[in-house]
């Protein structure tokens, strides 16, 4: 058995990665920490792990030796305490942004400051399982990708691949679990239910590490708030630099993505879920991807969907680190969603 | 073996289908009429046409 122990498990993304590896055959759940709930019962801040999980918070100074450690605390943290947690395991999976990006620069480009270690930037392999499996199959750093950057890259990786995109522009609906659990103005009930609030029309901090994975800047990005909890759907709309039929781009996506375990492609020619929607992925690992060639100009709309907290974030997570232990990676992540 | 008109899919047609058959593509879900055997060739279906022989 794995030993794991999960750094900052009190908030949304640490709650479904306990719900997942409480389940996960060849792990052992050691610690979790919180400082600001030790000492109670997990199942106090996530009661859906009520009778399962009979582990009590601990705060972070009381961490023991594990084999891996996974860490969900909020950006900035993680870089600032890294030598602390090398000491700690061997293998070390980060789910916030602090080690998404390879270079500094961009770094401070896209979250205005200094990188706290700069030099550790490049031993971090980037989480996307479908871009980077070979390299996760030895990683022992590896940085989960943001959530909407995750719907985006997934949709728009095959075509960039074949270097068929004169630009694309993407907007992403998001639901409001992606704020996390801590309450600010925004997400107050009054004001939060009911909005279509644009919250990042430009310069949303994704887009770095979209650059980043898709090895392109002829991409722009803007993202709103919508009437939902979990779930993310990405409309991308990509300008074509040749004319291809709705056939060629249906090769494209099956070479890239016919043996994935994770993504669908989905444009169903009848019914109401011809294209893909988060809602029925809520609670799962899969990314559904469906296109449509508009037949009157060079514009392709690609439309991805996922769960924020688990293709987005602990899902993804887990699929590397069985990756990289080498077990199954769809391993505790068979879940397929609920409907309706 | 025959490929969708309208993804590429490879569908496969059984020893013994017959020219007129209908077929579904598993990835696409497009309806195809089966125009030919040898070689096999497969068109979309229109939907809206009486008298298609279902």
């Amino acid at each position: 058995m794995i030993k794991v122990s999960i750094v900052g498990g009190s908030g949304y993304t640490g709650g479904d990665l306990l719900r997942i590896l409480l389940f996960h055959p060849r792990v052992e759940i050691q610690q979790v920490t919180s400082e600001r709930h030790a000492g109670k019962l997990v199942s106090s801040v996530h009661p859906n792990l009520r009778k399962i999980c009979k582990h009590k918070f601990v705060p972070i100074a009381e961490l023991e030796p594990c084999d891996v450690l996974f860490l969900g605390l909020p950006h900035g943290q993680m870089m600032n305490r890294l030598g602390e947690f090398e000491s700690l395991a061997e293998t070390l999976i980060d789910l916030s942004a602090d080690f998404r990006l390879h270079d500094d620069a961009a770094y401070e480009t896209w979250y205005g400051k200094n990188h706290a270690c700069p030099d550790k930037l490049d031993d971090f392999v980037y989480g996307i399982a479908e871009l980077h499996r070979e390299r996760l199959k030895t990683a022992k750093r590896i940085s989960g990708a943001g959530c909407n950057a995750t719907a985006t890259i997934l949709a728009l990786h095959p075509l960039y691949q074949a270097g068929v995109v004169e630009s694309a522009v993407v907007e992403v609906k998001a639901g409001s679990s992606q704020g996390g659990n801590a309450v600010s103005d925004g997400s107050h009930h009054p004001e939060r239910s009911g909005a279509v609030r644009s919250y990042k029309p430009t310069a949303h901090r994704h887009l770095g590490e979209i650059q980043q994975e898709l090895g392109a800047d002829n991409i722009h990005f803007s993202a709103t708030s919508i009437e939902m909890v979990r779930g993310i759907l990405a409309t991308c709309h990509v300008f074509l630099n040749q004319n291809l039929e709705e056939k060629d781009i249906w090769k494209l996506y099956r070479g890239a993505y016919g043996n994935e375990p994770f993504i669908r492609i989905v444009k169903e020619r009848s019914g109401i879920h011809r294209y893909p929607e988060p809602k029925i992925l809520a609670g799962s690992n899969y990314c559904d991807i469906g296109f449509e060639r508009d037949p009157h100009s060079n514009r392709l709309v690609v439309i991805s969907a996922l769960d924020n907290l688990m293709k987005g974030a602990a899902g993804q997570a887990v699929q590397a680190f069985n990756i990289a232990q080498g077990f199954d990676e769809t391993t505790g992540l068979e879940f397929p969603g609920l409907h309706p | 073996m025959g490929e969708c008109p309208v993804c590429a899919a490879e569908i496969e047609v059984a020893d013994d289908a017959m020219a007129g058959e209908l077929l579904v593509c598993e990835d696409c879900g497009a309806e195809l009429e089966l125009t030919s055997l040898d070689p096999v060739t497969l068109a979309e279906a229109p939907s809206a046409e009486e008298d298609w022989g279902q």
